[in-house]
């Protein structure tokens, strides 16, 4: 095993792109999966089953199969339908629907966690159905759902290096670039390997944090 | 498509089911041994087992992959067959996933259960093997089967490296049509149609270990 730490020091202005693109991938592939995740929620919710099945079968196929595929989809089969799409916009959208089928499922538990006594007080007090969701449901359900969605975001965070198979150079890419440049492989995937342990060991320590803030 | 491109595929697939075979064994090894030391007496060894957990749990499977490809070759003079590079790393990572059901499991077990086995003189080992596991085991079994599904669709990285598995067969697929709707379609379809056979079967097995209890 030979460490050369000068390899570390070249590779860190690399390291600090690479991280940024992660971090904003993340970002917004958090947003799409909370918003995407909370629309399903309701969807399953709705009366009629026409509804209902579409998307309960959608849904759990996109969950069942391999993320890498279903951005290899996306990011070949969409241009051929007359849709181009940079390939950072492809991979944020991909996580973010892949994910939005698991947020779904800790959005209904939290809907589920609702007391039904506040169903009935809504009905009883005559609120009309979008404001019963608005201002009495919702507020309720999304408290209890934060801590499990975090554990998604942490979750997301260690699926980006996936990005990479479609030419996005987030912090994996850009390792595999320098190894290729440099002909040091040691050095850059060490670096962030560590970087990730360490980035999600702060994410679930802060995590922690805001639960014990939130559920109380 | 040809038959040649079918035989392709077909072949991707063995491959795959082989790959998952090979590091849902290991995985469960890893899980059971984990697991089980996080709720050994001894401290040295609960900790041990927990740093374990929280480095593999840490990082992403993908990284891990490409460390056990490109770092342990130079470092310890291994030369990994693709296929034992793709098991290690997929077990080892999932295993630290499992790890923590085995040990949420067990710890789930009704304090009182141990507490008569150490008032009938059960050494720690019967203790284990006799009182707590076989009543931890089926409660176990339906959260590895959502771990199942995770390592099936995490076999699919191995594709990245080159290795000729299902989803690599359908890149290879693509390059030879030129067109991908096709061919990604199929693909994914037999993903899931794995992972629906994988969930009944756990489901089926998870039937017969609580009808074994009764």
């Amino acid at each position: 095993m030979n460490w050369d730490w000068t390899a570390v020091r070249d590779f860190m202005p690399q390291f600090r792109d690479g991280l940024l693109v992660t971090l904003r991938a993340l970002a917004l592939g958090s947003l799409i999966s909370f918003t995407l995740g909370l629309l399903w929620a309701l969807l399953m919710r709705t009366p009629t089953r026409w509804v209902r099945w579409p998307v309960g079968i959608v849904t759990e196929f996109v969950r069942d199969t391999p993320l890498l595929v279903q951005l290899f989809f996306l990011f070949y089969v969409l241009p051929e339908w007359g849709l181009t799409l940079s390939a950072m916009t492809t991979g944020v959208v991909a996580i973010g629907l892949h994910y939005s089928t698991y947020t779904m499922q800790v959005y209904r538990a939290g809907i589920d966690a609702v007391p039904a006594g506040q169903w009935e007080a809504a009905t009883a007090l005559n609120l009309p159905r979008g404001r019963t969701w608005r201002a009495v449901i919702l507020p309720q359900a999304l408290r209890r759902v934060v801590p499990a969605l975090g554990n998604y975001v942490i979750a997301m965070l260690k699926d980006t290096p996936m990005l990479m198979a479609i030419t996005v150079l987030e912090m994996l890419g850009r390792a595999r670039l320098f190894s290729q440049q440099h002909f040091r492989f040691t050095e850059p995937l060490t670096v962030i390997g560590v970087a990730f342990i360490v980035i999600s060991a702060l994410a679930s320590l802060l995590l922690r944090t805001l639960e014990r803030r939130l559920v109380r | 498509m040809t038959s040649g491109l079918w035989e392709l595929v077909l072949r991707g697939m063995w491959t795959t089911v082989r790959l998952l075979v090979f590091s849902a064994a290991l995985g469960a090894v890893v899980a059971f041994a984990v697991g089980i030391a996080r709720t050994h007496r001894r401290w040295p060894v609960r900790f041990l087992a927990g740093c374990y957990t929280e480095v593999f749990r840490g990082t992403s499977a993908l990284v891990m992959i490409f460390w056990v490809f490109f770092v342990l070759p130079p470092a310890f003079g291994w030369q990994l067959v693709p296929m034992w590079a793709g098991t290690l790393a997929l077990g080892l990572t999932y295993g630290a996933y499992g790890a923590e059901i085995v040990r949420g499991a067990l710890g789930a077990v009704d304090p009182a259960q141990k507490e008569g086995g150490i008032a009938l003189g059960f050494t720690p080992g019967q203790r284990l093997r006799r009182i707590l596991l076989p009543q931890a085991v089926p409660e176990m079994i339906p959260p590895f089967s959502n771990l199942l599904v995770e390592l099936l669709k995490g076999t699919a990285l191995v594709s990245v490296m080159g290795m000729g598995d299902l989803a690599f067969s359908g890149n290879l697929v693509r390059l030879a049509l030129q067109e991908s709707a096709e061919i990604y379609t199929y693909v994914l379809l037999v993903y899931f149609v794995i992972a629906f056979l994988l969930t009944r079967l756990m489901r089926g097995l998870e039937h017969r270990l609580k009808a074994g209890l009764r």
